[in-house]
């Protein structure tokens, strides 16, 4: 074990953590309930799939809570060196590269059927939609109401985070308590928002591409703020227990930028869905025909 | 483990793979009733051997193993991610595995549609929950290999040894660092793919159904622009591999070294927008399909640059043909026939008469059975002494080399006879006509299989016999650094740092 040696290097060893092998078996778990479910499967003459689902849901989450309390507990301890710690940076650039990659595929979904929706070889897309985007017959949300409200909050949170970022710097805490709540509020009241406008859809998730692509891109974009207002809650609950220091805060860090690429995704979706593909967006129809 | 992982799905693959050219040796039926069983079994086979073998292997296994010791680190990164890298690989297994099992299309069992998983057949056409599982396989997989890629990409850049600039660094790492950066960014892409499909295939959604103003090619797209990085994830590991083995028993430095490096570089740049050669018959643009010509022609350029590298390493060297170096060269031999019938499927007029024929078969197996496996067997009689500490006696890696060698050829040579006189992929079952080269194909499985018996047999001697290693058995030519520990390695090499001075890499 490397406990019996002296180690020379700053690098971190960590001890054997079980949470690996439970995460992995919760997925498991998790994803047989979700066919289970989906397709109205039986075992035992008992529809188990919610059930199944639920139990390998919790067992990730709990995983996932356990997993991270340690690395905290890691950090408040010292492991985490100059070099471990630019590790971390590493890996969460890595991951944010990786979720905009899961991105490009729902923005190309949405621009492959918006782009080329008249498109004459592909006859029965174009009986579909007319040759327009949005398509034929779908009543579309006016981008100057409730999604630019959206995104100016959306925006404002992006600002308080900043607050917050620097507050801690300068080691004023109650800046940087306040900074975080507020964005807790904003991230809050923007799914409210999402929520209550999915509500007034005039279209419906089935049946259509545009109802397809809006409601899957918006919707993981959702998930992800509802994910990002997570992280931030966290922060505030360690930095209300006097956690994190003007020197040392990668975990409020990640929660910024996360916050942020949940932010710039935002725009892209603004700007391409609601505003480019809106009635208001219909300039572009001359070049699509 | 994930060698042990990587050979037990092997074995499970290559089952498959023998029961298809027990089917195909003769023509008719013979062991499959229900013909959509055999698509079945063709699907399995491509999905373990890419998901659950060879990136396992060469990935997880050597990667994980050689490149923290090759760079003078203690360990990777994050060892803990890596720890659930593995662990979900056994969870997706799994999931594929039920997959065969369960309903798919209506009145048979599993999802016979092939491993690209192409609508409608996977959409409209197995409504069981078959597929529902082969997807949240491959998005469990996925995982996986993303964290590995976040771990390998961090552990490269911010854990080398002091000394060891980018530049100094040796061909496996990079090749890796290459591979895990390929991974990071196509991989989201294909769970991207595969949620639609999800709820196309649940939910109601119109993602890829033309009637409700979706487009099937949008997921071949989609596809592929995971599919084709993909196969590069495959081979450029084995290329660093390859590098390593030449160099040591050529006792010689690797042959333009930087130009190797940035060789695979370019191979993973350009092979992210060269995915639609793939789809050369699916009705793309004639613009369209001349750019992908071009820019698929354009790989052929870095991968010679590292064929001739590779040649001039061996030219003028003290060589030894131990059994790595004859598993290497016959890596550089086969790869490069495939590489070669690669450029010729390039062109799309060519393709037009080939695509979906024996003789794509012939150019992917060429590249990946014959390409990455050798190169998984290179590297496995290369550092079997030094991950276990004990010596496989030379002969077997050289029988086993032979027979399989032999095997493959015969197995795979007569395809691009079958597909050129237009034999299509996918059938049970085919006319009289090209009886004569799919029986001799189903010999060449057989022999092939044998092999295995060989390889099998010498890891068994190599535990019963229990030959000390020795820190280094491979003499002077093995320069990197995992040759400076003991074999195996302890549990955290490195407590001190290394540190490199000289010029070599």
């Amino acid at each position: 074990m490397a406990q019996a040696h002296t180690k020379n290097h700053d690098y971190h060893i960590v001890d054997p953590s079980p949470w690996p092998f439970v995460g992995s078996i919760s997925a498991f778990i998790m994803a047989v309930g979700a066919i289970m479910w989906m397709k109205g499967m039986a075992m035992a003459g008992l529809k188990a799939g919610p059930f199944l689902f639920g139990a390998g849901l919790i067992g990730v989450l709990y995983t996932m809570m356990s997993w991270w309390t340690d690395v905290v507990h890691e950090a408040e301890k010292g492991d985490h060196t100059r070099v471990v710690q630019l590790s971390h940076r590493y890996g969460m650039i890595m991951f944010i590269a990786s979720e905009v990659m899961f991105f490009v595929a729902w923005f190309w979904a949405y621009f492959d059927a918006s782009l080329f929706a008249g498109e004459a070889k592909q006859f029965m897309r174009l009986e579909f939609t007319g040759g327009h985007w949005p398509p034929k017959g779908i009543e579309v949300f006016d981008p100057w109401h409730l999604p630019l409200l959206n995104t100016l909050i959306l925006l404002t949170s992006g600002t308080t985070v900043t607050w917050a970022h620097h507050a801690l710097l300068h080691n004023d805490r109650q800046g940087l308590k306040w900074g975080l709540i507020l964005t807790v509020l904003l991230g809050a009241l923007f799914t409210v928002v999402q929520i209550f406008e999915y509500t007034h859809a005039a279209f419906g998730f089935k049946g259509n591409i545009y109802g397809a692509t809006f409601f899957m891109a918006t919707g993981f974009h959702g998930f992800h703020v509802f994910v990002g207002t997570v992280f931030l809650i966290v922060c505030l609950i360690r930095a209300s227990a006097g956690q994190f220091t003007p020197k040392q805060h990668l975990g409020f860090e990640f929660a910024a930028w996360y916050w942020h690429f949940v932010d710039v995704v935002w725009l892209f979706l603004f700007l391409a869905i609601y505003l480019w593909g809106s009635d208001w967006g219909r300039a572009a129809e001359k070049i699509l025909v | 483990m994930y060698l042990v992982f990587a050979l037990f799905a092997g074995l499970i693959g290559g089952a498959l793979s023998i029961a298809m050219r027990l089917e195909l040796q003769e023509p008719g039926l013979q062991f499959f009733t229900n013909p959509q069983t055999y698509n079945v079994f063709v699907t399995g086979h491509g999905l373990i051997m890419v998901f659950f073998v060879v990136m396992p292997a060469l990935i997880g296994g050597y990667g994980n193993w050689f490149v923290p010791i090759m760079i003078g680190a203690p360990d990777m990164a994050f060892p803990r991610m890596n720890n659930i890298s593995f662990w979900l690989l056994p969870s997706a297994f799994a999931l594929l595995v039920i997959s065969m099992f369960v309903e798919g299309a209506p009145g048979s069992n599993g999802f016979g549609g092939g491993w690209t998983v192409y609508p409608p057949l996977s959409t409209s056409g197995h409504p069981g929950p078959a597929l529902d599982f082969g997807i949240l396989s491959l998005h469990i997989a996925g995982a996986s290999s993303i964290l590995g890629a976040i771990n390998f990409i961090t552990t490269i850049l911010n854990m080398r040894a002091p000394g060891m600039t980018l530049h100094k660094m040796p061909l496996f790492a990079w090749s890796m660092l290459v591979t895990a950066f390929l991974l990071l960014l196509s991989l989201p892409v294909l769970a991207g793919a595969i949620t639609m499909l999800l709820t196309d295939r649940n939910f109601g959604t119109t993602f890829f159904d033309p009637a409700g103003g979706g487009d099937p090619v949008l997921y071949q797209h989609l596809f592929w622009f995971f599919g084709h990085p993909e196969v590069y994830i495959m081979i450029l590991p084995a290329f660093g591999i390859v590098s390593h083995i030449v160099s040591t028993f050529a006792k010689k430095p690797v042959f333009g070294y930087l130009g190797m490096a940035y060789a695979m570089v370019a191979i993973g740049a350009v092979g992210f927008v060269v995915w639609a050669h793939h789809m050369y018959t699916a009705g793309l643009s004639l613009n369209t399909q001349r750019y992908f010509v071009f820019a698929t022609m354009v790989i052929a350029v870095p991968t010679g640059v590292k064929i001739f590298s590779w040649i001039a390493t061996m030219w003028g060297g003290s060589m030894r043909f131990t059994s790595p170096m004859i598993w290497a060269l016959g890596f550089i031999f086969l790869f490069t026939v495939g590489g070669v019938t690669g450029v010729v499927l390039a062109n799309a007029g060519i393709d037009r008469n080939l695509h979906n024929t024996y003789y794509v078969v012939a150019h992917f197996h060429y590249v990946l059975s014959l390409g990455a496996v050798f190169a998984i067997f290179a590297a496995w009689y290369y550092w079997f002494p030094k991950m276990s500490g004990y010596l496989i006696p030379e002969w077997i890696g050289k029988l086993h080399f032979w027979i399989a060698f032999i095997g493959a050829n015969v197995l795979f040579f007569p395809m691009h006879f079958t597909g050129l006189s237009g034999m299509p992929r996918h059938y049970v079952d085919y006319p009289d006509a090209f009886a004569g080269w799919n029986r001799i194909s189903s010999y060449g499985s057989y022999i092939f299989a044998l092999g295995l018996l060989v390889f099998f047999y010498g890891l068994w001697l190599a535990f019963a016999q229990k030959k000390k290693a020795g820190d280094n058995p491979w003499g002077a030519g093995a320069t990197t650094l995992e040759w400076t520990l003991s074999s195996p390695p302890p549990y955290h090499q490195f407590e001190t740092l290394p540190r490199i001075t000289g010029s070599e890499h």
